[in-house]
């Protein structure tokens, strides 16, 4: 299946569960699901990844399905009671979701112990995580980069979705822009900035990242769209949060089929 | 305790190749002997404990065990969310080595001291807490824990040897079997010694059972414990922490579980600063009651009643 074709499929699959569920964090998991098909569904057997942002569940659930780590069964119990899928991973329930997060702030200082604990084994594979740039408003985002500088981790590489919009309004006029190239690059990453929609610019990119054994960590910086796919979701906050319509759904749904060829 | 400790460490970490050491950029005269032992298994993490945490939980998830040390109150209370989600939430090996528990750090004030650690953290998931009392017993716990790959956390104290008329136990230590005993005494952590020294007249020794409870949260009190309960219906529990969540709480709603019913029930426990002053940690156990002088007043109160 080509790209935006797969793309298309996934961004369904998500807005199908979200309708099922009557659920929100819509927007979240459409701005990131492409980042997550260009890690996941290239990754080597000896790679991890972590989800840390936690609150794009379905997109998770989605790619995690496709690739095999969640059984089809499963799927529909999504939001429901008694089920191994809420709204939040959730601990221990699937191999290939190796930690349960949702508070924002943790998945870099996991996936820099990972990536520790490989050079320390003298394992291969790289540890991938994939953060939010609100998230990157964490104090524990910083504690993490520099101990990843300091330990010369370049098996890790941070996406960070560079959406723009964090929970109440636009990460530039909250704390400024604490996903900056330049901040980043400042401190001792390697820094490449990429189209989040774009699959094959950012297997490019991670390749680029994969082969420069410098020594230094790596951040791929994704610029994304919040919403991506569905018009009136994109860019407004208030898709972070609210549930869609029957038929809201049905104009969403239409729009992918035509727009990714489906 | 902290030298022993690391002596201890040592010697294990020769024959246990997966044990990581992390410290939280302490350990000044008493971890020396560790980094150089352990090379690149020994990583000083920076004055950052949450990322400290999270990153063991990460080292953890890739079949490492590892020991966080800092002192008691920096990888208790900062780090909670990362012990609470990703060492407790996925069971990970990840063992807090906290020194100087209770009011260890003395006049280095409340910011230093722990008293409600073990409330804290004891009723986590997978959590289990070790307070040990001596030396003794201090590698009875490090042994248990490191055979246990579970989250654990491990409070040190002041270190000194157990005395004769104690022995090791599942959960501590105990004193021999006494059907004589008046009084059941239960007692957590170096606090202990305090309780040692009120006892030092051997006819009261002969008049008490002694149980020393190492292992938190007590899920189920020993039957020993229970038995001793049964029969002198009179209970003391002592610990260097607050009331909630702690040693004496537990013991009381255990007894009720177990419908055993006692005449008198006295806990001395930490009692945080009620007089908004500061000193060593002797001060502050005299302030709560949990001194030689006042713990041995408290047992002769009971004698005399009775």
């Amino acid at each position: 299946m080509d790209h935006l074709r797969m793309q298309g499929k996934l961004r369904k699959k998500i807005l199908e569960l979200h309708h099922m569920a009557h659920s929100g964090h819509i927007a979240c998991s459409l701005s990131c699901i492409d980042i997550m098909i260009s890690i996941v569904k290239f990754k080597e057997e000896a790679d991890t990844f972590i989800l840390s942002k936690g609150h794009a569940a379905t997109a998770l659930y989605t790619i995690m399905n496709e690739t095999g780590g969640i059984p089809d069964a499963h799927m529909g119990s999504f939001y429901k009671n008694a089920t191994t899928l809420p709204a939040h991973p959730a601990p221990m329930k699937y191999d290939a979701i190796p930690f349960a997060t949702g508070s924002l702030g943790h998945g870099l200082p996991l996936a820099a112990g990972i990536a520790k604990a490989k050079k320390l084994k003298g394992d291969t594979g790289i540890s991938f995580v994939l953060m939010s740039d609100g998230e990157t408003n964490e104090g524990t985002t910083w504690e993490a980069g520099h101990f990843a500088i300091a330990h010369k981790l370049d098996n890790l590489i941070v996406f960070v979705d560079k959406n723009g919009l964090q929970g109440f309004g636009n990460t530039t006029e909250i704390l400024g822009d604490t996903a900056s190239k330049r901040v980043w690059e400042n401190i001792g990453f390697d820094v490449i900035e990429v189209d989040g929609h774009s699959i094959s610019a950012m297997l490019e990119a991670k390749e680029m990242m994969m082969a420069n054994k410098n020594g230094k960590p790596k951040l791929i910086l994704a610029n994304t769209v919040k919403g991506k796919g569905i018009p009136y979701m994109e860019n407004r906050m208030e898709w972070h949060y609210l549930p869609m319509s029957d038929m809201q759904y049905e104009e969403a749904v239409a729009k992918i089929n035509s727009d990714y060829n489906l | 305790m902290r030298k022993h400790f690391s002596a201890y460490i040592e010697q294990l970490v020769e024959h246990e190749q997966d044990i990581v050491f992390v410290t939280g950029d302490l350990g000044y005269a008493a971890l020396e002997n560790l980094e150089t032992k352990m090379g690149s298994r020994f990583i000083n993490a920076g004055v950052a404990e949450q990322n400290m945490i999270g990153m063991s939980a990460g080292m953890a998830s890739q079949g490492f065990r590892v020991m966080c040390y800092s002192i008691a109150p920096f990888i208790v209370y900062r780090c909670l969310e990362q012990i609470r989600n990703d060492m407790c939430f996925h069971n990970m090996p990840v063992y807090l080595v906290g020194n100087g528990g209770g009011y260890g750090y003395g006049i280095m004030g409340s910011s230093h001291h722990a008293i409600e650690d073990i409330g804290v953290l004891s009723g986590l998931p997978n959590m289990q807490c070790y307070v040990p009392a001596f030396i003794e017993d201090m590698k009875s716990c490090i042994d248990s824990m490191i055979a246990g790959r579970r989250p654990s956390y491990f409070r040190m104290g002041q270190g000194k040897n157990m005395p004769d008329y104690l022995h090791l136990t599942s959960y501590g230590a105990a004193s021999a079997e006494n059907n004589k005993a008046e009084l059941t005494i239960i007692v957590q952590g170096p606090v202990a010694n305090n309780l040692v020294a009120a006892l030092k007249v051997h006819e009261q020794r002969a008049k008490v059972d002694i149980f020393v409870i190492s292992r938190m949260p007590v899920i189920d009190l020993p039957g020993e414990v229970l038995e001793s309960v049964g029969r002198t219906k009179k209970v003391l529990t002592i610990e260097e922490h607050i009331s909630i969540g702690g040693l004496g709480s537990a013991v009381s709603l255990l007894l009720n579980e177990h419908s055993i019913p006692v005449n008198k029930f006295i806990s001395l426990r930490a009692e945080g600063y009620p007089n908004g002053l500061y000193g060593s940690q002797a001060y502050h156990q005299e302030v709560s009651g949990l001194d030689e002088g006042n713990i041995s007043r408290i047992i002769n109160e009971y004698f005399q009643a009775s």
